[in-house]
């Protein structure tokens, strides 16, 4: 098979893997080396495919062979498809040769289990020691860490990577007996932690000794699949809470379970993937990491699931109308984050140019500030956006309409079906 | 008095005429350089680039403040209309209030600038991402078409990533290049700049990048619009992925010979080849 086609088979076996990022690495151009990963703090996407998803990074298996049969995973054991791997030189080469070019930002090495875990992850060190010691690759990577890799064989892998990750895929444990037999969450969460552990010490060891080896600058992150078992948007949010608070992870990714196969347990091969409930959850994280926000805020036991037709945001300062308006010229930044419609940096700018001089309600768009989602739950110098007038019905209806231009036409699509069957 | 200044269009020739509007204590009502030169009712006065006052403007401006000078310098690279009217209003304004206004984004004076300076800084980000080299006989060779001048701002980014190669990055708008060779580069204005078919390896990586963009993305997902909207399509066209099947073809095959009126991206055959880093035609 000629590396044409190895691409083809081993890019289309990767393709459900949705991390795809390059931030947080600090290589510096090297004299000798090729490349960088000092782009920008936010990474940079090398082109975005059809389905519009960013692109930085050569995402490929090393090979799709695997002894495992996952139930919901296209390159299982039982599948019957075609399977190709690729020898280190060839992959190292197609690494160097598109980077030169400025295609990617680096590369990103996952894996099917070839024999086994600490076979297939020898293998990948193989591969990444060549990348970085002969030819000299000084951009991303980021590595798989396969569960039940032996620690001595993750630590070198993280020498060479600047990113590892370990999917947790199934976010509960009765489903991953059922669809994933062959893992366990103690295989799982054993190297997540090792790595975490690992990157902490490697940062203590850079403070005293500036030459010290770095492990896995940049950070671990992890994926769930949404949508292929019976879990609850609560139980993913507070499962992702608890990635963020114990484990340190730098990111969690959500993919939408896109039906590759008929099982008595999974969905119907006919079932859209739930895109717009992955867009919620990624709405939400967001607010956990950079808003202040708590999972037990957004959902609770009695609301296990987000509402489909408001953002998280909007979904909280509807149930928590007491908290509004904030008046923007006197707010602390934690409450101007509260405020649907300002995000981040708008607030960050709110702060500075109220020590100019008292902001009003024109200043704000030309702040950054979402005046259509903002304009309900906000004052400036005690005024609300002139002739605004709202009940929470219609209030309501401003928020929906606001955010519809902006889902994607397939969901608009979904929402409405799914309006239909709520009146029925 | 309300005055016209024509300068060469350079930063430091703008700078000069800063400078020269404090020096005559008058009032300009618009720049022009080179060939736009226009008949107006105002009086118009050429101002020669003074490198001297051009420092001294500079210099001035950080010490008011350094976000200034680089807002100004920023300022220059974009296409916004006017542009050296508004700089020049951002400059005076600093001059009789002090920098306290640039805290404010929505300040009247500062948000044109701003906003057109954002506009630059999106462009060179997405810009990082979207440039296309060829390997063209072990030179790196790309073009890019952006609405704002990138290459000074871009710069930096490639010959510290690609600081081993030798490289060249064509701006066809502004009809300028960057050179780089290891330990130095320039940017050089240039006429006209044609790609040379590839060659065998380089038509094969070529390829091999289209088909993995075509494999990577998820059928089920598909979403025409998220796309262009994270990369509007005027990118396309310098992005080797979305080039027609002569792209593909390497030199010596019989098809990519299609004489004149060839398609887009692949000259006619004959062309000589790309210049190197110190290439002719690149002295101003």
């Amino acid at each position: 098979m000629d590396v044409l086609e190895k691409l083809t088979v081993l890019t289309d076996a990767a393709k459900y893997d949705a991390a795809c990022t390059s931030s947080g690495g600090t290589r510096t151009a090297k004299k000798g080396y090729i490349g960088n990963t000092s782009t920008a703090q936010a990474g940079c996407c090398h082109t975005f495919s059809a389905d519009g998803r960013c692109v930085t990074l050569l995402k490929v298996l090393l090979t799709n062979r695997c002894v495992y049969d996952c139930k919901y995973c296209v390159n299982r054991r039982s599948n019957e498809t075609r399977r190709a791997a690729f020898t280190p030189e060839e992959l190292a080469d197609l690494t160097i040769q598109f980077y030169r070019r400025n295609y990617i930002e680096g590369l990103f090495l996952s894996s099917g289990v070839f024999r086994s875990p600490d076979y297939t992850t020898e293998l990948m060190i193989r591969c990444l020691a060549l990348l970085r010691e002969r030819y000299r690759f000084n951009g991303y990577i980021h590595a798989k860490a396969i569960p039940g890799t032996s620690p001595e064989l993750v630590e070198r892998l993280g020498f060479l990577a600047d990113r590892l990750s370990v999917n947790i895929e199934l976010p509960s444990e009765t489903g991953l007996r059922s669809l994933a037999p062959d893992k366990t969450k103690g295989a799982i969460l054993a190297p997540m932690r090792q790595i975490q552990t690992r990157n902490r010490q490697s940062r203590e060891e850079l403070v005293k000794y500036r030459h010290a080896p770095r492990f896995a600058p940049a950070g671990q992150s992890t994926q769930l699949i949404v949508g292929a078992t019976r879990d609850t948007d609560f139980h993913i949010l507070r499962l992702t809470q608890g990635l963020y608070d114990r484990y340190g992870l730098k990111r969690v990714f959500y993919s939408a379970y896109v039906p590759v196969v008929e099982h008595a347990l999974l969905p119907a091969k006919d079932v859209k993937p739930p895109l717009l409930r992955e867009h919620r959850l990624y709405q939400a994280d967001w607010l956990l990491r950079f808003y202040g926000f708590r999972a037990e805020e957004l959902l609770d036991e009695g609301n296990q699931d987000f509402d489909t037709r408001v953002d998280p945001k909007c979904s909280w300062a509807l149930a928590h109308l007491d908290f509004f308006p904030v008046e923007v010229n006197t707010a602390a930044y934690e409450t101007l984050l509260r405020i649907p419609g300002v995000g981040v940096t708008s607030a960050r700018r709110i702060l500075s140019a109220r020590r100019v001089g008292p902001l009003h309600i024109d200043n704000l768009r030309k702040l950054g500030v979402v005046m259509k989602r903002a304009q309900y739950f906000l004052t400036a110098s005690g005024r609300m956006a002139e002739g605004l007038r709202f009940t929470p019905d219609s209030l309501l209806r401003g928020l929906i309409a606001a955010e519809r231009p902006l889902l994607p036409q397939q969901e608009a699509v979904q929402l409405s079906l799914f309006d239909q069957t709520e009146t029925a | 008095m309300d005055i016209i200044y024509l300068y060469d269009g350079s930063f430091e020739g703008f700078l000069s005429c800063v400078f020269d509007s404090y020096a005559h204590k008058e009032s300009p009502a618009g720049f022009f350089s080179g060939e736009d030169a226009v008949c107006t009712l105002f009086d118009s006065r050429t101002v020669p680039t003074d490198p001297d006052h051009a420092a001294r403007v500079l210099r001035k401006m950080a010490a008011l403040s350094p976000e200034a000078a680089v807002l100004l310098r920023r300022g220059f690279l974009t296409c916004l209309p006017e542009k050296e009217l508004y700089l020049f209003r951002l400059v005076a304004k600093l001059l009789r209030e002090g920098p306290g206004f640039l805290r404010d984004r929505s300040d009247e004076t500062l948000y044109p600038v701003i906003r057109a300076v954002r506009h630059l800084n999106g462009e060179v980000h997405l810009l990082k991402g979207f440039v296309r080299f060829s390997d063209l006989g072990g030179v790196l060779g790309s073009e890019i078409e952006p609405k704002n001048r990138v290459l000074p701002e871009l710069a930096g980014h490639f010959t510290a990533r690609f600081h081993n190669e030798r490289f060249f990055l064509y701006d066809r708008t502004h009809k300028e290049a960057l050179f780089h060779v290891p330990g130095r580069s320039v940017i050089r204005p240039l006429a006209d700049f044609q790609m040379a078919p590839p060659d065998e390896a380089e038509a094969r990586y070529r390829l091999l990048w289209k088909r993995f963009y075509d494999t990577i993305a998820i059928k089920e997902r598909e979403n025409p619009r998220l796309r262009m909207s994270n990369m509007p399509k005027r990118y396309w066209g310098t992005m080797t992925e979305f080039q027609g099947e002569d792209w593909f073809k390497p030199r010596t095959s019989p098809e990519a010979v299609s004489g004149p009126g060839a398609p887009a991206g692949i000259s006619a055959p004959g062309t000589p080849p790309p210049p190197g880093p110190s290439g002719p035609g690149s002295g101003p």
